[in-house]
């Protein structure tokens, strides 16, 4: 009995602070990457004109978790199979959470643009019944400024 | 020590390969930050605690590999990969490698 409302209530906890704390997310990257607009970001390898250029290699890295309520909507879903939207949201967040770290050190080494820049996805933590549970994501890059 | 993930160094030509350098490092978090990641569990959000080590142990294994680039006389490294592996639950391998070479 306790444990089913103890669930209950982790299962509430998740839901009202992990929607909250994705909105905010989701605010503050849109809110970044108008910022950081000018910063140019490719994954082509070659440069052109690279014969004025400076480079030096800029990552960026973010560790997020899913909470207790998505964790528990996804358990379902694998149920029936299909989307599962609730893991969707996490590694676009993250994804672009990298981005715009790599971005952020890009700027202070004082370049425009990133090149051939590679996504790298790692599942670090292994939760109970072999759940995602947090995904890292590293973004590295080639920042060149010029001479 | 210039360290790129593209083929050359940008305004510079290779004038010398000196083969792969690599450096790798595994790390687990300590209790305190285990605690937070599981309360975060439930929350969701970011694991600070995990995002801070992940990028000091990433750190480490590129100075690794541009100490052993050092050794063997390079003064760049291209084609930088990296790569992370988890060995167990609560401990990671951060690994990178690239090509030692010579420039000018």
């Amino acid at each position: 009995m306790y444990d089913l409302i103890l669930f209950l209530i982790f299962l509430l906890l998740g839901y009202v602070f992990g929607q909250r704390a994705e909105k905010r997310h989701f605010r503050s990257i849109i809110e970044r990457e108008k910022q950081l607009r000018d910063i140019l970001v490719f994954s082509e390898r070659r440069i052109p004109d690279a014969e004025q250029l400076d480079g030096s290699l800029v990552c960026g890295s973010v560790v997020i978790s899913v909470d207790f309520f998505k964790r528990f909507v996804a358990g379902l879903r694998s149920l029936v199979g299909g989307r599962v939207s609730a893991y969707e949201s996490l590694l676009e967040r993250a994804r672009r959470e990298a981005i715009l770290r790599m971005k952020e050190e890009a700027r202070r080494g004082g370049a425009q643009s990133v090149w051939n820049t590679r996504l790298e996805t790692a599942s670090i933590y292994k939760g109970a019944q072999q759940s995602i549970g947090a995904v890292e994501v590293l973004a590295y890059g080639t920042a060149v400024k010029p001479r | 020590m210039i360290v790129t993930n593209i083929e050359t160094v940008p305004g510079q030509t290779i004038v010398k390969h000196l083969g792969l350098v690599s450096g790798n490092t595994v790390r687990s978090k300590h209790a305190g930050r285990d605690l937070m990641a599981g309360l975060k569990n439930i929350f969701g959000g970011e694991l600070t605690g995990y995002t801070e080590l992940l990028t000091e142990s990433r750190e480490e294994a590129v100075q690794r590999m541009i100490d052993q680039a050092r050794s063997v006389g390079a003064n760049a490294i291209v084609n930088v990969r990296f790569s992370t592996s988890s060995v167990a639950a609560g401990a990671a391998e951060l690994y990178a490698y690239g090509t030692a070479v010579v420039v000018e």
